[in-house]
């Protein structure tokens, strides 16, 4: 074990959390409204519209069915065509938020679901119209919810920019696959495993951590 | 009472729930007016249909035939716009409380007033006014989970009064607590009654919620209107079945009386006779006594009411002298077995 070892793992871990953070983030922004729309469409629902969340939730299986590594390769093109090539850490990110909406988007439908609808009632007897009934009352409700859920999403993101490591991508799945399983390098192999389990410790504890202490109840 | 001022109106509304194979009438051709500035019961055993006729009053339910009017306007006829502003001026506490467990106690408040865009500061001193007036301005930082049942209702009620508005409509508001907390969730809506002249409506299954705080009284029984009049006069002379089987237990209580006894007879004293020793007159003047099984005096609106249930005795003739010495003195004892099969 050298110093170029140890530099090799600092960028892994730089690229890493880079790929995974910006994916996540990205894959947020799309997702949040994606379950908030799966949610208010739903049966019984403010918005309740039958056909449309049918399509999205048909969009949203088929994606999460379609096992990561598969959807790295299926992607290709259409990750060149935004960032104008397939290899590396920026390329990662594309697949990676393709592959994270559907995922939030779900986790986000289950976490609103959660909300008793009488909650929703005493919004509408309120006056409150439906983007407020969605600001004001379920989403502040489903918060300590939503945080424990983007924690076990951040970790999931983290295993799958480890994939990318196999079709090109950077960070530290790159590092093991090519250092620790091409060329043998055991202890390179043994590090990165220990340092990719000390990170998703860190997120997961960090996000049972926020969430225990936005919960009131 | 200056009361005569009609707030809502209600023409022959029916709701009805349709699935595939089954039909539910739970409404079903209600009539009613309520004045302003009253406080309403409508009283009914649960699955009587008053939870669905509540929410017909803002609009959470639709109508299926008849009309709702509210101040005038016909609530069915409203655009949701409309209809969204029209509940801004009638209020709703629920059973379950329904704050938000993630907001503090003046957040909550706050809410209503968010929702029609008033500054940040401006809800904050509104929403303290409104929790002093439910005596929980200490409270204002304690989020809900922290609160007792009573003081959650409480926040409910601070949390309705922020929107300032013009009815209150209390869904089983008080039967999630106990008996003590009920009492005092009573007397802060009859006394926001009294100061604001808010227009209270009451639903509920217990009767003594009505007769505390109840100027007049809608009894609902399997959706139709079984009842309808002052608490007084429906409390004193109940004409339905409906009513009978609600107000009488009330009186017997758990008392041990024995509902198939021919001799057992509900007599009901006004204002006026309360205050006579009747059962002493009766024992004086006709040397006949009657076996007490349940006695009961309670205020009404005001006015005191007694009840009994009391045994007469089971001679022919002294139970004919005992009857007649209380149609003599103006009250009608009424058979239990004829007014209602418990």
């Amino acid at each position: 074990m050298n110093s170029t070892l140890w530099s090799l793992i600092g960028k892994g871990v730089i690229e890493t959390l880079e790929m995974t953070l910006i994916s996540t983030i990205l894959a947020y922004i799309i997702g949040v409204p994606y379950g908030v729309l799966l949610k208010v469409t739903g049966k019984g629902e403010i918005m309740e519209q039958k056909v449309v969340n049918k399509i999205f939730a048909f969009i949203a299986n088929v994606f999460r069915s379609i096992p990561f590594l598969i959807l790295l390769v299926f992607l290709i093109p259409f990750t060149r065509a935004i960032v104008g090539t397939s290899i590396g850490t920026e390329a990662s990110i594309v697949p990676l938020t393709v592959g994270t909406i559907p995922i939030v988007a779900r986790m986000v439908e289950q976490s609103l679901n959660e909300i008793p609808y009488r909650i929703t009632e005493a919004a509408k007897s309120m006056g409150a119209n439906s983007w407020q009934i969605v600001k004001e009352f379920i989403i502040p409700e489903a918060m300590p919810s939503l945080c424990s859920g983007t924690a076990i999403n951040t970790a999931t993101v983290l295993g799958y920019s480890a994939m990318a490591g196999c079709i090109g991508g950077g960070g530290l799945g790159a590092l093991a696959l090519n250092y620790g399983y091409y060329r043998y390098q055991n202890d390179v192999l043994f590090l990165t495993v220990l340092v990719l389990v000390v990170v998703v410790q860190v997120i997961q504890e960090s996000g049972v951590l926020i969430s225990k202490r936005i919960r009131h109840s | 009472m200056a009361e005569q001022k009609i707030i809502y109106q209600l023409n022959h509304v029916s709701k009805i729930f349709r699935d595939k194979n089954s039909e539910v009438i739970a409404v079903d051709d209600i009539s009613l007016e309520i004045h302003e500035g009253e406080i309403f019961g409508i009283i009914g055993m649960s699955g009587a249909g008053k939870s669905t006729l509540v929410r017909m009053l803002n609009r959470l339910e639709e109508v299926t035939s008849g009309e709702v009017i509210f101040d005038g306007k016909k609530l069915g006829e409203l655009s949701p716009k409309e209809t969204r502003a029209t509940r801004k001026q009638i209020a709703m506490i629920f059973q379950s409380f329904n704050l938000l467990s993630q907001k503090t106690v003046l957040a909550n408040v706050e809410i209503p007033l968010k929702l029609i865009g008033v500054s940040k500061e401006e809800r904050k001193e509104i929403a303290r006014e409104k929790l002093k007036i439910v005596g929980l301005e200490d409270k204002v930082n304690a989020y809900p989970a922290q609160l007792s049942g009573g003081q959650k209702q409480r926040v409910a009620i601070a949390r309705a009064l922020a929107m300032n508005p013009r009815v209150l409509l209390c869904d089983e508001a008080t039967s999630a607590l106990d008996p003590k907390i009920t009492e005092e969730i009573l007397s802060l809506l009859q006394d926001i009654n009294e100061r604001l002249n808010l227009t209270i409506v009451i639903i509920t299954h217990e009767m003594n919620v009505v007769e505390k705080i109840c100027n007049r009284v809608a009894i609902v029984d399997n959706g139709k209107l079984a009842e309808l009049g002052e608490v007084k006069d429906v409390f004193a002379k109940p004409q339905s079945d409906a009513a009978k089987h609600l107000i009488l237990p009330t009186i017997a209580g758990d008392n041990p009386f024995d509902e198939t006894n021919k001799n057992c007879y509900r007599i009901v004293f006004n204002g006026r006779a309360a205050t006579e020793p009747v059962i002493a007159n009766l024992v004086k003047r006709t040397g006949e006594s009657v076996n007490i099984l349940s006695a009961n005096t309670r205020s009404i609106g005001g006015i005191g009411y007694g009840q009994m249930i009391v045994e007469f005795p089971e001679d022919p003739t002294a139970h004919k002298v005992v009857l007649d010495y209380f149609t003599s003195i103006g009250i009608q004892p009424v058979a239990i077995d004829k007014e209602v099969v418990i």
